[in-house]
C-alpha cells in the first residue's frame, strides 16, 4: 500500500536583489518597508524643522500658558468667567460651547429633518414640493453663508431692546438677543427632580416587564400610559402637591437692555438656527431615502398579517427604515459639531474662538493652542461616532 | 345613434379611446394630488395660506421694491423700500475679480473662457475631437497658473508637454501586449520627468535658482532651441500613421529632454526681462474669481488622490493600510477651519527657517487632503461594492494589481459612487468659503470689507443672498450633473 513518491524539491534559485521586487511575496514586504522609511524620513525632517524653529525663535515648547491670566471677555459662558481667569477656563468655556451648540443643533436638526423628510414623501403635491425646493436651496448654499444671512438679518432686522417683540410680556425678541424667564429652583424641588428619575427608572421596569408578559402569556399591557404617567403625570403630580416649588426670574427692559432672565445672545442664535435648518435639509434626505429603502412588499406583508397601520409603521417600517437611516445621519451630527466651529465668524465664543482664536493671539503659541483644538475636535468625534456606532450595532439585522 | 363597437374596425386599429370621466384632466390631477383626503385638504390650504404670507413679501423685496442702481444706502432707501441691489452692482467687479489689478482682468476672464473649453471634452463625452481637446484640457492647469500668476510663462510650456505625455496612457487605455509594453516604458519616462517637474516647482516655491551657464548662450539660441524642442513635442499630434503609444513615447521623450534643457535655465521666450505677463500676487486675488481657483484646483487634485487613498485603505499591505486609515480618520475628525487655522498659522514651523509659502498655495494644500479624505471614504464605499470575483478574475488573466484595478475594479466602482463623489465636490466647493476666516478675500471676504464702508453700511442681505445665489447656481448645476452622468452610465446590469 504504502508507496513512496519520488518527490523531488524545486531547484533552488540563487538570491539576487532583483528578486526582492520581482517575486510577488517579498515585493509587498519591500513596499512596506520602503514606505514606513519614507514616512519616518518625513517626520524626522518636519521635527527636526520644529525644534530648529523653535530654537530660532526662543520659544519654549508647554501649556504652563494656560495657568495665566487670559485678560478677555467671552460674552456667552455657561460657567462662570471673568477677565481675570485663566486660559484654561477660557478654554473649558469653549468646549462647553461647543457641546452647548452643538447639542442644541442636533436636536433641532433632527426634529426639523424629520418632518421635512415625511413632508418631501407626502402624496400632497404642493407640500412635497415646496418641502424639495426647500431642501435644494438649503444644501446647495455653503454654511457660512447662511450663518452670516441669519445673524445679519437678526442684528438687522430685529427691533432693539426698546421695541422689543413681546410675547406674554416675559418673552422678548429683540437685537441683542432672545429673553426668556430663567427658572430660579426652591428648595422642595428635589422632590419633583426625585419623582422624574424614580417614574423614568418604574416605566422603563414596567415596559419590560409588559414584554416579558406578552412573550409568555400573549397578553398586552398598556405601556405607552403607564410610561407616560410615570414619566410626565408623576411629576407634575408632585409639583402641584408641593405647591409648585419653581419661581421665574423674568427679564425687565432697564436702561438700554433688558436685565435677568436668560439670555439667548444673537449670535448663539444665529449659529443654533442656520446649523439646524442647514443640517435639516441634509437630513431630511437621509430620512427620506431610508423610508424608501424599506421594500413596499414589507407593509403589505403586515397588512396583510392583520397588523394596524399604525403599529405596522412602528414594528415594521421604522425599525427597518432606521438601520438605513443611522451610519448616514451619525456623519451629519459629526458635522454639525464640526460645523460649529464657523462659530468664529460671527464671534461666538467656541473652542475655535477662545483657545485658536484670541489665546493663540495674545500668547503666540500656535503649536500648542491648535494640538488642543485638534485633539478635543478628535476626541468629539470619536466620541459621537462610538455612542452612534453602539446604537447602529444594536439595530442591526441579526444573521445567521 | 353613434356605435363605436368593436366590430366596426379590424383587430388592433380602434381608435384610442378617451380615459373614464375623472380619471384625467386638471380636475383629476387636482383631487388626487391636493385634495385627496380632509387630512390632505388641511394641509394644502394651510400651505397655500403660508406660501401666500412668504412669497409676496419676498418677491417684492427682491425684484418689485428693489433698487438697482444707487450711490449710497440713503439713496437707495429714498427710491425703493426693498432689497439694494446697487450696490451690489457697485461692487460687482471687486465681488467678481478681488483686488485683482483692473488692468489685468481680462487675464481672469480668458482664464475663465479657456477653463470651460478645457472642461467641455471631459463633461461632456460626445464632444467633437474629443480625445484632441483632452490634451488641451491637460495642459490647462498650467497655462492658468501662469495666465493668472504672470510671470515669464516657464510654467506653460509644462502644459503642453504634460499634456502629451499624461493623455495618452490615461486615456487610450492599451489592450494588446506590445501596447502594454509601450505604456510601461511610457509611464517609467513620466516618473523620471516628474521628478523634474517637482525639482522645478520646488524651486519656484522657495525661490532658489539653478544656473549651470546656459544663460550664457544668445538669446536667439536659447529662443530656437526651445521653439524647436516644443515643435518636436507637438509633432506626433499633426503626423498621422503613429499609434496613439508611439505618439506617446515620442512627446514624453521630447519633453524629457525639454524639461531638462528649462530645468536648467535653457528657456527664456527671448524676453530678456522675462516678463511676459505682469506678476499679480496671489493675496490680489479674490471674489468669485478666488472661489474657483480654490474649488477647480481642490476637485482636479483631490480626485486622483482619493483615489489612491481608498485603495491604501483597502490594500493587502499592512502598514499602507494603517498609513492610509490613519490620514483619513484624522482628517475626518477634525473641522476644515482647524486644518485651515493650521496652514495660517502653524505650518511655517514645519518647513526648514527663512521659508516662505505662498498662504493661497498653504490653504489649497488643505482643502486637498481635506476633501481626498473624504472622496476616499466615497470611493472606499464603491470598492467594497465590488464583488471579489471581479478581482480574482482579473488575476486570473494575470493582469498585474495597477492593471486590475485601473482596468476591471476601478471603472465599475467609480461608476457607482458618481453621486457621492459629486456630493464630495459640492461640498468641497461650498467650503472654500470657508477660507474667509484665515483672512483670503473670496465673496464673503469682499461682502464683508464692502459692508463696512459707511456708505453702504447694514446692507448684509443683499450681500448673503448674492452670494447664497451664487453658489446656488454653481452647486445645483453640479448635482444635475451627476444625476445625468448616473443615468448615462447606468447600463443596466444592477437591478434598482
Amino acid at each position: 500500500m504504502s508507496q513512496s513518491i519520488d518527490y523531488q524539491a524545486p531547484p533552488r534559485q540563487s538570491f539576487t536583489i532583483g528578486k526582492l521586487w520581482t517575486d510577488k511575496r517579498t515585493r509587498g514586504l519591500v513596499i512596506q518597508l520602503l514606505a514606513t522609511i519614507a514616512i519616518c524620513a518625513i517626520i524626522l525632517y518636519l521635527a527636526g524643522n520644529v525644534v530648529e524653529n523653535f530654537q530660532k525663535l526662543g520659544k519654549p515648547f508647554g501649556f504652563g500658558f494656560l495657568q495665566q491670566e487670559s485678560n478677555y471677555d467671552i460674552n456667552q459662558t455657561l460657567i462662570e468667567y471673568s477677565s481675570r481667569s485663566t486660559h484654561l477656563r477660557a478654554a473649558v468655556v469653549g468646549i462647553l460651547n461647543t457641546l452647548l451648540v452643538a447639542v442644541c443643533g442636533i436636536i433641532l436638526a433632527s426634529i426639523l429633518g424629520f418632518i421635512l423628510g415625511v413632508l418631501r414623501l407626502s402624496p400632497n403635491w404642493i407640500v412635497n414640493k415646496l418641502a424639495y425646493c426647500y431642501i435644494e436651496f438649503v444644501r446647495n448654499v455653503p454654511v457660512l453663508v447662511h450663518i452670516l444671512l441669519v445673524h445679519g438679518i437678526l442684528v438687522h432686522s430685529l427691533p432693539k431692546p426698546k421695541q422689543a417683540i413681546d410675547v406674554a410680556d416675559s418673552f422678548f425678541l429683540t437685537n441683542r438677543g432672545f429673553f426668556v424667564p430663567k427658572p430660579v429652583v426652591e428648595p422642595l424641588f428635589w422632590l419633583v427632580v426625585a419623582a422624574f428619575v424614580i417614574g423614568v427608572v418604574y416605566a422603563f421596569w414596567y415596559r419590560r416587564m409588559a414584554r416579558i408578559k406578552q412573550a409568555e402569556t400573549g397578553q398586552q399591557s398598556p405601556v405607552n400610559w403607564v410610561m407616560l404617567g410615570a414619566i410626565v403625570g408623576a411629576p407634575i403630580l408632585v409639583f402641584l402637591l408641593t405647591g409648585m416649588p419653581l419661581g421665574w426670574d423674568v427679564p425687565e427692559l432697564k436702561g438700554f437692555n433688558f436685565k435677568g432672565g436668560m439670555a439667548l445672545k444673537p449670535e448663539f442664535l444665529s449659529l443654533w438656527l442656520a446649523l439646524s435648518l442647514y443640517t435639516a435639509a441634509f437630513i431630511a434626505e437621509i430620512v427620506r431615502a431610508g423610508i424608501e429603502a424599506v421594500n413596499k412588499g414589507q407593509t403589505e406583508a403586515a397588512l396583510a398579517l392583520g397588523l394596524p397601520r399604525k403599529r405596522t409603521l412602528n414594528l415594521v417600517v421604522i425599525p427597518q427604515a432606521l438601520r438605513v437611516i443611522i451610519p448616514p445621519l451619525n456623519s451629519q451630527y459629526l458635522n454639525i459639531t464640526k460645523n460649529s466651529s464657523l462659530a468664529i465668524a460671527i464671534g461666538y465664543m467656541d473652542i475655535v474662538a477662545t483657545i485658536g482664536g484670541i489665546t493663540l493671539n495674545q500668547t503666540g503659541r500656535e503649536m500648542e493652542c491648535m494640538l488642543i483644538v485638534l485633539g478635543l475636535y478628535l476626541t468629539f468625534s470619536l466620541i459621537i461616532s462610538t455612542i452612534m456606532n453602539w446604537y447602529n450595532k444594536r439595530l442591526a439585522l441579526v444573521e445567521r | 345613434m353613434e356605435q363605436t363597437t368593436n366590430r366596426a374596425y379590424p383587430p388592433g386599429e380602434h381608435p384610442d379611446m378617451k380615459p373614464p370621466i375623472g380619471q384625467s384632466g386638471v380636475l383629476y390631477w387636482l383631487h388626487k394630488n391636493l385634495f385627496s383626503t380632509p387630512f390632505n385638504v388641511a394641509l394644502t390650504l394651510l400651505t397655500a395660506y403660508f406660501l401666500y404670507q412668504i412669497v409676496p413679501p419676498l418677491f417684492s423685496w427682491l425684484m418689485v421694491d428693489s433698487v438697482f442702481v444707487a450711490d449710497s444706502r440713503d439713496h437707495c432707501r429714498e427710491l425703493g423700500s426693498g432689497a439694494c441691489w446697487g450696490f451690489i452692482g457697485k461692487r460687482l467687479g471687486q465681488f467678481t475679480y478681488g483686488f485683482y489689478p483692473h488692468d489685468e482682468r481680462w487675464r481672469v476672464v480668458l482664464c475663465f473662457v479657456l477653463l470651460i473649453i478645457a472642461a467641455i471634452p471631459i463633461l461632456w463625452d460626445k464632444a467633437p475631437n474629443r480625445g484632441k481637446w483632452l490634451f488641451f484640457a491637460a495642459a490647462f492647469p498650467f497655462i492658468a497658473y501662469w495666465l493668472l500668476i504672470g510671470g515669464n510663462g516657464s510654467i506653460a510650456p509644462y502644459g503642453i508637454l504634460f499634456a502629451l505625455a499624461v493623455v495618452p496612457v490615461v486615456y487610450f487605455s492599451p489592450v494588446d501586449d506590445e501596447a502594454r509594453a509601450n505604456t510601461k516604458t511610457l509611464t517609467n519616462v513620466l516618473l523620471f520627468v516628474w521628478l523634474f517637474v517637482l525639482i522645478r516647482l520646488q524651486n519656484i516655491f522657495f525661490s532658489y535658482d539653478v544656473d549651470v551657464g546656459l544663460s550664457g548662450l544668445g538669446n536667439t539660441t536659447r529662443t530656437v532651441v526651445t521653439l524647436l524642442l516644443i515643435g518636436l513635442t507637438v509633432l506626433p499630434l499633426f503626423r498621422g500613421g503613429m499609434s496613439s503609444n508611439q505618439r506617446g513615447l515620442w512627446a514624453t521623450g521630447f519633453f524629457a529632454l525639454a524639461s531638462l534643457w528649462h530645468f536648467f535655465g535653457g528657456t527664456n521666450f527671448g524676453f530678456s526681462s522675462n516678463q511676459l505677463l505682469s506678476v499679480v500676487e496671489t493675496d490680489q486675488f479674490g471674489g468669485f474669481m478666488l472661489t474657483m481657483v480654490i474649488g477647480v484646483t481642490g476637485i482636479v487634485v483631490s480626485l486622483p488622490l482619493g483615489i489612491l487613498l481608498a485603495l491604501g485603505r483597502q490594500s493587502d499591505l499592512h502598514i499602507i493600510r494603517w498609513m492610509c486609515t490613519g490620514f483619513i480618520e484624522f482628517i475626518r475628525g477634525v473641522p476644515l477651519i482647524a486644518l485651515l487655522f493650521v496652514a495660517s498659522t502653524m505650518l511655517n514651523y514645519f518647513l526648514p527657517p527663512g521659508s516662505n509659502f505662498d498662504l493661497l498655495l498653504r490653504v489649497l494644500i488643505m482643502v486637498v487632503l481635506f476633501s481626498a479624505a473624504y472622496l476616499a471614504e466615497v470611493v472606499r464605499g464603491g470598492l467594497q461594492a465590488i464583488p471579489k470575483g471581479q478581482t480574482e478574475a482579473a488575476d486570473a488573466m494575470g493582469l498585474r494589481y495597477w492593471q486590475s484595478m485601473r482596468l476591471v475594479v476601478l471603472p465599475q466602482a467609480l461608476k457607482i459612487s458618481i453621486p457621492g463623489i459629486v456630493n464630495t465636490f459640492i461640498g468641497l466647493f461650498k467650503d472654500t468659503t470657508l477660507v474667509v476666516i484665515i483672512g483670503l478675500l473670496d465673496p464673503l471676504g469682499i461682502g464683508r470689507a464692502s459692508l463696512s464702508d459707511t456708505k453702504w453700511q447694514g446692507l448684509s442681505t443683499e450681500v448673503y443672498v448674492f452670494i447664497a445665489l451664487f453658489f446656488f447656481i454653481c452647486c445645483f448645476g453640479m448635482s444635475r450633473y451627476s444625476i445625468y452622468l448616473e443615468k448615462k452610465l447606468h447600463t443596466g446590469h444592477r437591478e434598482e
